[in-house]
């Protein structure tokens, strides 16, 4: 039976648990993207505890309501949340990136159900979002797209052409969550290439607009419900302020872990600083 | 029937095929105009999406529709819109997405317009492709099928169209087959050893035909091959050519560096048949002119593809 809750769950203390696991298995991976993962995750955890009607026994029921991870180098985060949501055994994650693994390095569809679109290639997501929205009004289908995006992404050219498109089409049905954690590869997104004024800038593309506290599972479920509930015909963004590296004081606002896998030494640390966490 | 371009019997063929296959969509990028789409828009607006000048959202936007079970057909010119190739690489040929792109206006055979609107290098760039399938129809009647194929065909498919009228080179009852180069003319005489086999894609088809007739008037044995399916890439036809061929001539609308050239030329490589190949094409950038005036100065005319099967690469 396709769901939009779980079971009634402490998402606090799950979202501890997934920051574990991602920890963990960036760990056993050797590589991967921990600040990204770590910045997302409480998002994750609301869409799909909270608001996503989905399967894990039957990924392509055609009813369900379509998420891609535009910025799927955070898969480690979206891989958590599909293994404790049914969608394979969580021993699995320890595999990722490792060779026959369908836990590939940026989201692979075709390697694992429950993936609506393969990403890594920042600036296309958007895009297949639109297409995903555009084809539920078609159908007449009441499911909705969410596409969560990175803030250096929206440096892409094309997403920009997807923001300018979807008004055109009344896509209400279609959400953009950015993951504003401010930093990317080269520095922060501020020294990089400045995408302020965010909100000013996706008002002004006829964006119903919302900014948020990404780590406050409460305010990110109001939004969510906010965004859920149009019927204006104007798509909906939600701006997630959030912090790199989040639940993890070494990696917090430390750009240096964007992209590098903690050893066993600072995976331990890590996972301490977790459980007691607040 | 009267000589037609390619991208209008293209057009015709997905108005006629909208009216049963409800999941037929068309996007475009401000040149229907130019692609044909516009009777499909005109008596299907709702299933028509025009997305401007940004074809790679159009691309991503295919993606989607075609991930939830639309067939998007989505057409620009064939530079504009497979010069997004990265974004065709993820979103169509990676996710293996049901999505047909269109490239109209392919090569030199455009024009006036000149090298920026010339798609030159565009069936290089989706030969590199896995699950890629590139068609490149030559007359009306292969195009209807070609198209008819193509919406059937479940993954992503690009065909290269163009915009100067084709003048038949099928009869009446031709079938066509996808993935299959085949003959289109033979000399009267059928010689033990032919001078050369000229295997031909696309604009240039009708005068490859041409310049066998040439020959064949002054005595030399030439036969015609037509690639209408570029990749999957029909190697082992190509082979068989060649076996009994003094020479393989390639000809095509399109840079010879990784077009339909290099494709005849890694057939026969890869198979170890000892045949010289004549790569007849572009390896340069084109310009303004005539269509005519360019196809004569670019040694795509039949008296340049004639010279060409008469001797083998300097």
């Amino acid at each position: 039976m396709p769901t939009s809750t779980a079971a009634p769950t402490d998402l606090k203390a799950l979202t501890k648990h997934l920051r574990h696991d991602i920890i963990r298995m960036i760990e056993a991976a050797g590589n991967g993207h921990p600040g990204g993962s770590l910045s997302i995750i409480d998002i994750l955890v609301v869409l799909y505890w909270r608001f996503l009607k989905h399967d894990p026994k039957n990924p392509a029921w055609e009813g369900r309501d379509r998420f891609i991870l535009s910025k799927g180098h955070a898969c480690p985060a979206l891989y958590a949340v599909m293994a404790h949501r049914g969608y394979f055994p969580t021993a699995d994650l320890l595999n990722l990136r490792k060779l026959g693994s369908p836990l590939q390095g940026h989201p692979d569809r075709l390697r694992l159900p429950g993936i609506e679109f393969s990403t890594g290639s920042l600036g296309q997501g958007l895009s297949v979002g639109l297409g995903m929205a555009a084809a539920a009004k078609l159908d007449k289908k009441d499911w909705k797209t969410v596409v969560a995006l990175g803030d250096g992404e929206l440096q892409e050219g094309q997403c920009w052409e997807a923001f300018m498109a979807a008004p055109k089409f009344k896509l209400d049905n279609l959400i953009a969550i950015v993951d504003y954690n401010g930093g990317q590869i080269d520095g922060p997104v501020k020294e990089v290439m400045d995408v302020d004024p965010l909100e000013g800038k996706l008002k002004a593309f006829n964006w119903e607009v919302q900014a948020v506290d990404g780590h406050d599972l409460a305010a990110i479920e109001n939004a969510l419900a906010r965004a859920w509930a149009a019927k204006d015909g104007r798509p909906q963004a939600i701006i997630a302020n959030t912090v790199k590296g989040k639940g993890v004081s070494f990696m917090e606002h430390n750009i240096a872990w964007h992209g590098n896998a903690p050893k066993k030494e600072d995976a331990d640390k890590a996972c301490m600083e977790i459980k007691n966490g607040r | 029937m009267a000589a037609k371009a390619t991208r209008e019997s293209f057009g015709e063929t997905i108005l006629e095929l909208a009216a049963t296959n409800e999941n037929l969509v068309v996007l475009d990028a401000d040149l229907s105009k130019s692609t044909m789409t516009q009777p499909f828009m005109k008596k299907y607006p709702h299933r028509h999406f025009e997305m401007g000048i940004a074809e790679q959202n159009m691309i991503g936007v295919a993606a989607g529709l075609a991930l939830s079970g639309k067939i998007p057909v989505l057409t620009s010119f064939a530079c504009f819109l497979i010069g997004r190739v990265e974004s065709i690489r993820v979103s169509a040929a990676y996710n293996q997405t049901n999505m047909k792109l269109v490239g109209t206006h392919a090569g030199i055979g455009i024009g006036e317009d000149g090298t920026s609107q010339m798609g030159l290098e565009d069936v290089a760039a989706m030969r590199a492709l896995p699950h890629m399938t590139i068609l490149q129809p030559a007359d009306h009647t292969e195009t209807q099928q070609a198209v008819r194929w193509m919406l059937e065909h479940k993954g992503p498919v690009y065909i290269r169209l163009t915009r100067q009228k084709m003048p038949d080179v099928h009869g009446p009852d031709y079938k066509w087959q996808p993935n299959k180069i085949d003959t289109i003319f033979e000399p009267a005489k059928k010689p033990a050893r032919y001078q050369a086999t000229i295997i031909a894609s696309g604009g240039p088809v009708p005068h490859a035909v041409e310049a066998a007739k040439i020959l064949e008037a002054k005595g030399f044995a030439v036969r015609v091959a037509n690639a209408s399916t570029l990749l999957p890439f029909d190697g082992d036809t190509v082979a068989r050519l060649a076996k009994d061929s003094q020479r393989i001539v390639a000809v095509e609308d399109h840079n010879v560096h990784g077009g339909l050239g290099s494709a005849v030329c890694e057939a026969i490589a890869e198979r170890g048949i000892s045949c010289p190949v004549v790569r007849v094409g572009l390896r340069t950038f084109g310009e303004s002119a005539t269509p005519e005036e360019l196809y004569e100065k670019y040694g795509l005319t039949a008296p340049s593809i004639a010279e060409a099967c008469l001797k083998n690469p300097a």
